[in-house]
């Protein structure tokens, strides 16, 4: 579990691990804790590659903790740091590789968690229950597909509302369905449906947020990053996914 | 040939002098389902109890009439029909299955010769017709006995068909389907007290049928926002109450339950009452609205009370008292500590059912590891029990089950980190007016019977 990984990496002899704020060496754990619960559950509320409809009160209740997290982090000033430093662009990038990433290497491996933990680790070695140390190392920028993303940039006129398009994460973020051009319907119309929920959350926040002017070149440039930008781009992504939650 | 145990269990330490929980006795290891059995029900008078499984099947069993021979018979309960209740469907518009695993059964009370109960899965509800054919007609004109008809020019005489016996069979006819009225997944359905309506719910909207009526319900609660981003709560369950067909409640993902009075408007959008337990400061995480959660309530027989099973706890509230409950009791709160490998593996999304006993005296909820439990309301005692063919060889006395929360381990005790969570007793039933309880744990049915005597 997580948290024994944190006690042997980490914090030798750390024994209270559970969330006190008590002293400067408990910060950091409590920290590394909610970002590994705000990893999880982004996780866990991307995970519908199920036939059936996904449950909606488990949907609801993971979305709830994520906006818990993220309140909390915009209270204590984590959210803000972390805003102020990045720019808006790359992090667009940064979301339009992730969802490449994701959406190739989940559409071979059918859906595992692996891939899906690897846009935000490195080197996953490929169980749900890594450390948390691996979930919080660097991550390298994944190599991106020039012809996909060209095909995600020219995909750019809106579309009618999809209807009764009604799995449980989508009915949370409908408001992309009403927004944003229906870009992931005609380009991933071979994908399985399963993974729609991801491709919603993310390039819909990409057509929100007028990605057709990214500049690609910016990409490789963030192949340098360290665990701090990587806490960063994992809450950039989140900002985003929770800009939709809340409606910033 | 069955054993005499003695009056007092020399491996019980503990008395439940209440409703003699101390001697309930594993009356028959069940039958297996091929499916993972996902709801258990017994009717209005515990002579029929039905089971629903993952697969669509119900399986109703029914209760031996006593038998001078077979004294010790008496009281199991044997299989009386089988039927598949809903196929798996899909819904081509949005390309999703629609599983046929049965959600709930909730019987109707006896009003003739045949025994009516509604089944439902996610989306569609079900009225079935549960009767008894141990005669058949015989003799008729215009078609022998092997059904074919006759040559008319053949028959030269009439006569009157009689009704001759035949082997007892039990059939299942659908005689009502009430479908697409639900667009998210009922969790919940509930017979009305004027026996001529009940309630489906779903995880935004609660709609009001009336028996005859399959094309069309009323919706009576509704709470989709109008901006879907703004979800945050679902309902859970919904009651109606017992003797009062105008009121009933609803639970929700945030620990509330709203008590509706439908004759205060067509819409019951506002509650007549609000149950919520102010929140303890000293308890709160990440996970407290998760654990706060509703995932079963319960109307006591008498109408007076409602009970909540949240993920940690089983409360008792009064109908007449809405900021907290007026009992609370913990199911396995050494999970407490464990909530985040809980998360991670779904298990805290685990939904368990609780159920009242038929004096509303005894209340039994479902745990981990094949425990379940039981709390006295009067004694305030309370028990965890195991439903498992390893313990419980037939006949055998329920023996108490501990877990050991820390330090040193009992002989008898099981330690929190060995409990597990693959085994979850989520339904429970208890019958109406005897001693008698049917656990569900996965693909197995048990039924516990107090012994008397």
């Amino acid at each position: 579990m997580f948290v024994r990984g944190l006690k042997r990496k980490c914090f030798d002899g750390e024994e209270d691990i559970e969330g006190t704020l008590a002293g400067f060496k408990a910060i950091p754990s409590y920290n590394l804790q909610r970002q590994s619960l705000l990893d999880m559950s982004l996780v866990k509320l991307q995970l519908c590659h199920m036939l059936v409809e996904p449950n909606l009160c488990r949907s609801v209740l993971i979305a709830n903790t994520v906006r818990q997290i993220q309140e909390e982090m915009t209270q204590d000033g984590t959210w803000q740091m972390i805003n102020t430093q990045s720019a808006g662009q790359t992090s667009l990038d940064r979301l339009v590789s992730t969802d490449i990433l994701c959406r190739s290497s989940k559409e071979q491996a059918e859906g595992k968690l692996v891939p899906v933990y690897s846009t935000f680790t490195k080197d996953c070695e490929g169980t749900q229950s890594q450390d948390n140390s691996e979930i919080m190392s660097t991550v390298t920028s994944p190599q991106v597909p020039k012809n996909l993303q060209s095909n995600m940039w020219e995909m750019e006129n809106p579309q009618e509302n999809r209807g009764n398009f009604q799995k449980s994460l989508d009915q949370i973020f409908e408001t992309l369905e009403n927004k944003s051009p229906n870009t992931v319907e005609d380009l991933f119309s071979e994908v399985d449906n399963s993974y729609y929920d991801l491709d919603t959350v993310l390039t819909g926040m990409m057509s929100n947020t007028k990605m057709g002017h990214c500049d690609l070149e910016t990409f490789p440039s963030q192949t340098s990053t360290n665990s701090k930008s990587n806490c960063k781009s994992d809450l950039n992504e989140l900002d985003h996914i929770v800009e939709i939650l809340v409606e910033s | 040939h069955a054993s005499a145990l003695p009056a007092e269990n020399v491996n019980t330490r503990q008395r439940f002098p209440c409703c003699g929980l101390l001697r309930l006795f594993n009356s028959q290891c069940s039958t297996t389902a091929t499916d993972i059995i996902s709801t258990v029900e017994f009717n209005h008078t515990g002579e029929l109890l039905a089971t629903g499984d993952k697969g669509g099947r119900v399986v109703i069993f029914q209760r031996e009439q006593e038998s001078k021979n077979q004294p010790h018979r008496r009281g199991e309960y044997n299989v009386y029909s089988t039927f598949q209740s809903h196929e798996p469907e899909f819904d081509y518009l949005k390309s999703l299955e629609i599983e046929e695993k049965i959600n709930k059964i909730r019987w109707l009370p006896q009003q003739n010769a045949a025994y009516f109960l509604l089944s439902t899965n996610d989306k569609t509800v079900k009225l079935w017709k549960v009767s008894e054919r141990d005669k058949r007609p015989e003799g008729y004109n215009l078609k022998d006995e092997d059904g074919r008809l006759r040559d008319p020019s053949m028959i030269t005489m009439l006569r009157v068909p009689v009704l001759r016996p035949m082997d007892l069979m039990v059939e299942a006819t659908p005689r009502r389907v009430f479908a697409n009225a639900h667009t998210y997944h009922i969790n919940s359905i509930s017979v009305n007290s004027d026996y001529e309506t009940y309630m489906s719910a779903d995880d935004l909207r609660i709609n009001l049928w009336n028996f005859e009526i399959t094309n069309q319900s009323f919706n009576i609660v509704d709470i989709k926002p109008a901006n879907m981003e703004e979800l945050t709560e679902v309902i859970t369950a919904a009651e109606f109450h017992p003797h009062h067909c105008n009121t009933f409640v609803y639970s929700s993902s945030k620990g509330t339950i709203r008590l509706c009075d439908m004759r205060a408007s067509a819409l019951c959008d506002r509650h007549s009452k609000f149950f919520e337990e102010p929140e303890d400061p000293s308890n709160r995480s990440f996970f407290s609205e998760i654990i706060s959660s509703i995932s079963d309530v319960k109307f006591s027989h008498s109408g007076r009370y409602i009970m909540t099973r949240d993920y940690l706890t089983v409360k008792v509230w009064d109908l007449n008292m809405e900021n907290r409950p007026i009992e609370t009791y913990q199911v396995h709160d050494y999970l407490r500590s464990k909530l985040c490998s809980l998360y991670e593996n779904d298990c805290i999304f685990d939904k368990f059912e609780c159920v009242w006993n038929g004096s509303d005296s005894v209340i039994m909820t479902g745990s981990y590891n094949n425990f379940f439990r039981m709390f006295d309301r009067n004694t305030k005692r309370d028990v965890t029990l195991e439903a498992s063919r390893e313990n419980s060889k037939p006949r055998a006395i329920l023996k108490p089950r501990k877990v050991c929360v820390g330090g040193k381990r009992r002989k008898d005790e099981i330690s929190v980190d060995s409990l597990d969570f693959s085994k979850k007793i989520l339904h429970t039933a208890w019958h109406p007016s005897e001693n008698i309880i049917a656990v569900a744990a996965t693909n197995n049915l048990y039924i516990f019977q107090d012994k008397v005597n």
